[in-house]
């Protein structure tokens, strides 16, 4: 360290964050000098689409010569490089499946686009963060722009209370996370993972103490993924938030929540794995009868997809578990699998929710066969991955993290993890059978027929799930190369 | 070059002096040279130009704290130049180009709320609401009253 001056290799490494952040100010000055007064600005829309892109190609070219940057503050490598570009990818994906949402509330603007860059510039950090202070850096860039998407809708009440609880539960979780990074410094002196797993792994730090900053930082991350004893804010986060933003929220940040907890629980407190495994094991099982049985009882589909994504980290918390490379793909596999199917199950939902979002009953999807076919069709399609069945990702994405589970040893985890999954079928297809066999409700008959733009993206997330339920090995593989963390 | 502490601090002496002769000048030649008048708003507490007394409870307009959020985000950037300053011989063009990212970045953020209309706050909502009787409204009243008397 001659020189603080950064390196090349220090900005082609960081460059997809530099790209976001540029991208993202750019489209926050150019919002008010824009705009036919209208509500709708697609050359914003389009530089969105054209930053997020152009930061996938620089995370892709930057892992063309991966290694640390800044001094070890990150570290550009398979695992991290996955998880840049699944969340740069479910922004793209949220874009185009926001635009029809925004146009109808007369909310698109520069701001919602520069919100979802900053936040994903955020969650870029958090998955090559190699660093605790680093990476809580991360987590809050990405936590406050989605404090602010949450409450997008200023007139809705609805969707203010939806950010006021996310804001205060979600900085009192950072509160532990934090307080947790402090103890961990410390006792180790040292806030690099690489140095902390050096050191607990040479002895000599109070088991106590050290378990207690373990818990803290596990409250924290917890917390950010939704798993049970801290998902409570979920279901009222999601239900409230704007349907694009809601379904932003359950892929983006809750992938990039996972990557650091996996990145954390596996390289700095790997060695003590066999404290930490237990109260994994009890929260894995916790989150997942709790989000499938809460979500049997919802009428509300919003609410209905968020105990959803709660089950869903459940069944990631079980891949944590594992504390195998074999989990860390599999969580890496299931994490992708069930972005794309999610930000596509709630593009469907916000077509159908309408203006206002008045049409969020799962009784309001009756019909939609017959009226919408494509909109049908690709929501069987998520649905069905969500259940697991073959041929759609989340097969395959439940199939490794329960064969991790096995290869690890948990047995009764993973029997009631698939008993659980069996339960989760029965509200899953309860939405289908509606769609498909009832009359068409009054929703379904006012619906104006979804843009292109929308159309692009309910197609590409449902070419996404079937082709990574047909051809799982190509990522799959990356994924198990990717997973092993130093 | 003062030798002394008494001598270093001397100037600090000489100008507390200057401030209580200042201040004390001011309040005496008010008492010895001022009109006295005696009126109901004289009696008064005193309030910076508003009502002393009424509902603990007023609702403020939310420009306040627009305007308060903008104002601590602003002086967070001079609060980070001071310290950048003190370093700034050692790094040299390293500091300069991080202080320009982050001027640039706060810059951007003022053009924003500029363009936006945060900064313009003549046309308020509180203007055309009812508002309580000020002190000068309640002198113009006592006035009144006296010209009526007569």
């Amino acid at each position: 360290m001659n020189s603080l001056f950064p390196t090349s290799a220090d900005f082609i490494r960081f460059a997809p964050e530099i790209v976001l952040t540029v991208v993202g100010t750019l489209l926050m000055l150019l919002e008010p000098l824009t705009g036919d007064g209208k509500g709708e600005k697609p050359q914003l829309r389009w530089l969105a689409i054209a930053g997020l892109a152009l930061a996938m190609a620089a995370a892709i070219f930057a892992y063309g010569d991966p290694g640390p940057a800044f001094n070890g503050m990150l570290l550009v490598d398979g695992f991290g490089t996955f998880f840049s570009v699944l969340v740069i990818g479910t922004g793209l994906l949220t874009v185009f499946c926001a635009q029809d949402y925004l146009i109808r509330e007369k909310q698109e603007n520069g701001e919602f686009y520069a919100l979802l860059l900053f936040s994903i510039a955020g969650q870029c950090i958090m998955a090559t963060a190699n660093e605790l202070i680093i990476l809580f850096i991360g987590l809050e860039i990405s936590s406050i722009s989605s404090y602010i998407l949450a409450g997008f809708l200023r007139e809705d009440r609805r969707s203010n209370e939806s950010a006021l609880k996310y804001f205060l539960l979600g900085s009192f979780a950072t509160g532990f996370l934090l307080y947790g990074v402090a103890w961990i410094y410390g006792l180790t002196g040292s806030t690099n993972l690489a140095t902390i797993q050096a050191t607990l792994a040479a002895g000599g730090v109070n088991p106590r103490l050290l378990a207690l900053s373990a818990a803290l930082m596990f409250v924290g991350f917890a917390f950010k993924v939704s798993a049970a004893p801290f998902q409570v804010w979920a279901p009222d986060v999601y239900q409230g938030a704007p349907s694009p933003v809601s379904a932003f929220l359950s892929a983006g940040p809750k992938a990039a929540a996972f990557a650091i907890f996996l990145r954390v629980f596996t390289t700095a407190f790997g060695s003590m794995a066999d404290r930490w495994a237990p109260v994994f094991w009890g929260s894995a099982l916790l989150t997942m009868i709790v989000g499938n049985f809460a979500a049997l009882r919802q009428d509300n589909i919003k609410r209905m997809l968020a105990y959803s994504s709660i089950a869903h980290a459940g069944y990631v918390m079980v891949a944590v578990t594992s504390h195998s490379t074999v989990g860390t793909a599999a969580a890496m596999f299931y994490l992708a699998s069930y972005a794309f199917v999610n930000v596509g199950a709630f593009a469907v939902v916000s077509y159908v929710a309408a203006k206002g979002e008045k049409h969020v009953g799962i009784g309001d999807f009756a019909g939609l066969a017959a009226r919408q076919p494509l909109a049908a069709l690709v929501m069987t399609i998520f649905f069905t991955s969500l259940i697991g069945v073959p041929l759609t990702a989340g097969f395959f994405g439940k199939f490794y993290i329960f064969k991790a589970a096995l290869d690890a040893g948990m047995v009764w985890l993973t029997v009631l993890g698939l008993l659980n999954s069996a339960v989760a079928a029965y509200y899953y297809l309860r939405v289908i059978v509606v769609m498909y066999t009832h009359e068409p409700s009054v929703a379904v008959n006012e619906l104006e027929p979804a843009s292109s733009g929308l159309q692009f993206g309910w197609v590409a997330a449902a070419a996404a799930t079937l082709a990574l339920g047909i051809f799982p090995s190509a990522l799959l593989e990356f994924a198990s190369r990717a997973a092993i963390l130093r | 070059m003062p030798e002394s502490l008494a001598q270093q601090y001397f100037p600090l002496l000489v100008q507390i002096l200057l401030a209580v002769l200042v201040a004390g000048g001011m309040v005496a030649a008010g008492l010895l040279i001022g009109k006295k008048v005696k009126n109901r708003v004289k009696e008064m507490p005193y309030e910076c130009g508003m009502t002393p007394t009424g509902n603990a409870r007023e609702r403020f307009s939310v420009k306040f704290y627009l305007v308060g959020m903008l104002f601590i985000l602003f002086d967070i950037e001079a609060v980070f130049l001071f310290p950048w300053a003190v370093v700034f011989r050692e790094l040299k063009l390293f500091a300069w180009f991080e202080m320009v990212t982050f001027v640039v970045l706060i810059l951007a953020g003022f053009f924003y709320i500029w363009k936006k209309g945060a900064l313009d706050w003549t046309q308020t909502e509180t203007s055309k609401a009812h508002k309580p009787p000020t002190a000068l409204d309640l002198m113009l009243s006592d006035e009144l009253e006296v010209a009526g008397r007569r």
